[in-house]
């Protein structure tokens, strides 16, 4: 991933965006934070927070005009007197802060000084925060203010607003930083600017608003002394001006306090002779761009304040906690992925191209890459649709570039996935005695493996439904998925130019699809071809004979993630259901908003407890029994405990099986999703094209025995019948295995590919029972080792 | 019943006890020296379950993140 893509999406993410109102701020006041710790009953660290970037705090705690407040959030969740908004009072609170926190004393770093002179012009707010941050920052910092004492129009508020001894306290804690105070010192006759200027390497003008000085500097349209509205910069080289002198009588507090923090910045900057313009983004006001949602927010008891004793600690706290903590967290409120890694996207983007860049050492989050669902649910509820799963998706494909993939992660599934494109699955035929399709059902591979009587019975539903002499094939194969979900471009892209050779060779057929992975892969891959889902088609041509009624049973439809964006076929699917007369219960994360089932992007392989985690979430949602159109979600939910039925199954019915049995049928172990896929071609060909086979693989006349506790861990290990068949096959004509003299079972060991798999088995009769089987991947060799440990 | 003596595989092709030796097993290019149970005469070498999912996979894990 280039690094500018990157930055894009991190970008894209806004989780880390300031809220609204420390965006509106113009010293952008950490107030989330500070009502946080005071929420949290922490006056103490409330304070602490607040004095990171605000000055005078017990003084701005009185006379703030608050640009804050208008955008809390909090007012649009609470309606105070006479239904107007109730946001938070945040100046009452960053008073409450002084008012009941105190300031432990810390070891102080010492600044290193640095050897220049700086002259701050006027000792109210602007000129004191400036004389304040640059004194902080080493500088040699002299006031010169024209009366006595310093504060200038904070004497002008009324006592009762702003106590004069706070003036006093607040104002004369800058003494403690060292800076030279020189009152009754008016600049302009006795003592110049050009003097100031030639004594010190810079110049703040911060005089106020009454003085109408321009010190013969240029001047804008109003007269007031122009400034660079960024720098602060006036005409003069090492001069610069701030607060009411530029902004006349009305200018907020506040703003006199950003202006001189801003020319602050600056005059470090000129000071060290680096760019004044460079990344200076953000500063002063800014419309915050954080997305928080306050619909689903509760109200909250408004506190009363005394405007002049301020809040009792008590309230303060009970106000504070008011506070919504603005944060957006969309995605993770709803992606189980995400929770479970405690990662908002911003965060993982940024971990992924880390992880990816990682050339010598250890690469701890490819698990994290692939045990995302890649379901797009994250990119339906973002602010500004950011997909995690692209983000995965692309990680997973450099990854297997870098040779970086680890070769266990999707081994499972792409074994799965070449079973599916071999004889013993693929397959491409056109209606019998035809030389091409006009049509042709793709079951895709799941279907098949679930359900492959069903797949028959769609094949003849479908020569029946379609008009009279439509010529209909059928193309057995995979759409490609779990190459895609591997990052295996390459064969991904192989899988698609076989199907769209057999597609061509076949008269390029309208394809019906009923598998939603199937649909996702053709649209986005295949677009020349023409596809139908087979829902659409059923709406089109209508139900087959004799499809059972739901007499009116609730049922709630699990959307598949693959399908999210098919508006039309969710319809579809919601009409055959009206037809078979269900009722549909919407489930309340439905359609485009519905969640995956664990099997997407083979979470389940890459990560069972996530995938738990989903499906457990999933079942929760809903009282009424699922219906699913996808056989892995109907799988997947059926084992996590939810009665789910495919709606295959009710469409066509089961044999022998109601409602309750099909809901709860368990669900298929993968040894049985092999051997479906294999039978129903055996049996679809013959059936249709009186085609015979040749005669079994040889491998699968091994019979096997095995109790349901020894078949349930082998499901766990993923070890599937096949495997331990070759391993059987490979020990009785070999003769290599071991026996445990004990029991007379035999162990056996047989590496077809890349996992070794152990068996341990007896012959009974014809058969071999399975006592056990385990695999590993790293293999015995020959040679002495060149690296490495002990193991 | 077993008694502790007894071994707990056999080669069933040299019908001889499994022995203990050095052998060494690899993945993804990195080797590693192990003491495992071998039959003396055909080589047969006896990986059991617990180190297989065991220190086996942790150290697969390890290595595939490398």
């Amino acid at each position: 991933m280039e690094q500018n893509e990157l930055r894009a999406l991190e970008e894209q993410c806004i989780q880390d965006c300031a809220p609204p109102c420390t965006a509106a701020c113009p010293i952008h006041v950490d107030v989330r934070g500070v009502l946080l710790e005071f929420g949290n009953g922490d006056a103490d660290a409330a304070l602490k927070t607040l004095r990171k970037t605000l000055p005078f705090p017990g003084i701005i705690g009185r006379i703030c005009e608050q640009p804050c407040r208008p955008v809390c959030k909090r007012g649009d969740v609470d309606a105070g007197d006479g239904g107007k908004d109730a946001p938070i009072e945040i100046a009452a609170l960053e008073r409450a802060c002084v008012d009941y926190g105190a300031l432990k004393a810390e070891k102080t770093r010492p600044v290193p000084k640095r050897n220049k002179h700086v002259a701050v012009v006027g000792g109210g707010l602007s000129g004191l925060t400036a004389a304040h941050d640059l004194a902080r920052k080493g500088y040699i910092v002299a006031i010169y203010e024209a009366i006595d004492p310093l504060g200038g129009r904070l004497w002008s508020y009324p006592e009762e607003r702003l106590p004069h001894s706070l003036i006093t306290t607040e104002v004369g804690a800058i003494e403690a930083l060292g800076i030279e105070i020189h009152l009754n010192s008016p600049v302009g006759e006795a003592l110049t600017l050009n003097e100031l200027r030639d004594h010190n390497e810079a110049v703040y003008l911060a005089v106020g608003a009454e003085s109408g000085a321009t010190f013969g500097l240029t001047r804008d349209a109003a007269g007031r002394i122009a400034v660079d509205p960024v720098t602060f910069a006036t005409s003069r080289d090492g001069v610069f001006a701030g607060g009411s002198l530029l902004r006349g009588h009305h200018a907020k507090a506040i703003d006199s306090i950003a202006d001189g923090r801003r020319a602050a910045i600056s005059i470090d900057r000129y000071l060290q002779g680096v760019s004044l313009t460079a990344a200076r983004v953000g500063e002063g006001s800014i419309e915050s761009c954080l997305y928080t949602r306050t619909d689903d927010r509760a109200s909250a008891t408004i506190i009363q304040l005394d405007d002049v004793r301020g809040y009792t600690r008590a309230n303060a706290q009970r106000e504070a906690q008011r506070c919504l903590q603005c944060e957006c967290m969309e995605c993770v409120k709803v992606c189980e992925y995400l929770a479970h890694y405690k990662r908002y996207p911003r965060k993982l983007v940024r971990e992924v191209y880390n992880n990816l860049s990682i050339v010598k050492g250890t690469r701890y989050s490819n698990q994290l890459i692939n045990s995302c669902s890649l379901c797009g649910l994250c990119a339906e509820v973002c602010p500004t649709d950011l997909d995690t799963g692209t983000v995965n998706q692309r990680a997973r494909e450099l990854m297997v570039d870098q040779k970086r993939m680890p070769p266990s992660a999707h081994d499972f599934a792409l074994r799965d996935m070449a079973f599916s494109r071999s004889d013993a699955f693929s397959a491409a035929r056109n209606a019998p005695g035809a030389t091409t399709s006009d049509v042709v059902f793709f079951p895709g591979c799941q279907l098949s493996s679930a359900s492959p009587e069903q797949v028959e019975k769609v094949y003849a539903y479908l020569g029946g439904a379609l008009p009279e002499g439509t010529q209909l094939g059928l193309l057995l194969g995979c759409c490609g998925a779990p190459a895609d979900w591997a990052g295996r471009k390459d064969l991904f892209a192989e899988n698609l130019s076989g199907l769209r050779e057999q597609l061509r060779s076949m008269g390029n057929p309208k394809v019906v699809l009923a598998c939603s992975s199937c649909m996702r892969s053709f649209k986005a891959h295949l677009p020349e071809a023409q596809v139908i889902s087979l829902w659409d088609l059923m709406v089109e041509r209508g139900l087959p004979e004799g499809a059972k009624s739901g007499g009116g049973r609730a049922i709630s439809v699990h959307d598949a993630c693959a399908t999210r964006h098919e508006a039309g076929l969710q319809n579809s699917v919601r009409t055959v259901l009206d037809w078979l007369g269900y009722t549909v219960d919407e489930l309340p994360r439905s359609r485009a908003r519905t969640t995956c089932c664990g099997y997407g992007g083979v979470q389940w392989l890459a990560n069972p407890e996530v995938a738990d985690k989903v499906v457990a979430k999933r079942v929760e949602e809903g009282p009424a029994d699922y219906v699913a159109y996808c056989a892995m979600c109907r799988d997947f939910l059926a084992r996590g405990g939810k009665p789910t039925v495919h709606l295959l199954d009710l469409i066509f019915g089961t044999e022998g099986g109601d409602f309750e049995t099909e809901a709860h049928r368990p669900a298929l172990g993968w040894s049985e999703r092999h051997e479906n896929r294999a039978r129903l071609k055996r049996q679809i060909l013959k059936n249709v094209w009186g085609e015979d086979m040749d005669g079994p693989d040889p491998i699968d006349t091994i019979q096997l025995i095995i109790s349901e506790a020894v078949r349930a861990r082998l499901e766990k290990r993923l070890i599937l019948d096949e495997d331990m068949r070759r391993v059987i096959a490979h020990a009785e004509r070999t003769g290599r295995r071991l026996i445990h003299p004990d029991t007379g079972h035999f162990l056996a060991t047989h590496k077809p590919v890349a996992v070794t798999y152990w068996v341990e088995y007896a012959p009974v009769g014809e058969a071999y029972e399975i006592f056990n089987a385990y695999s590993h991947r790293m293999e015995i060799v020959e040679d002495p080792p060149k690296q490495g440990q002990n193991l | 019943m077993s008694t502790p003596d007894k071994p707990i595989v056999m080669c069933a092709l040299c019908n001889r006890e499994l022995e203990p030796a050095q052998v060494n097993v690899a993945y993804l290019g990195n080797a590693f020296p192990v003491e495992l149970l071998k039959c003396p005469t055909c080589g047969q070498v006896f990986i059991p379950e617990d180190l297989a999912l065991g220190k086996m996979i942790d150290v697969e894990k390890q290595l595939e993140d490398k």
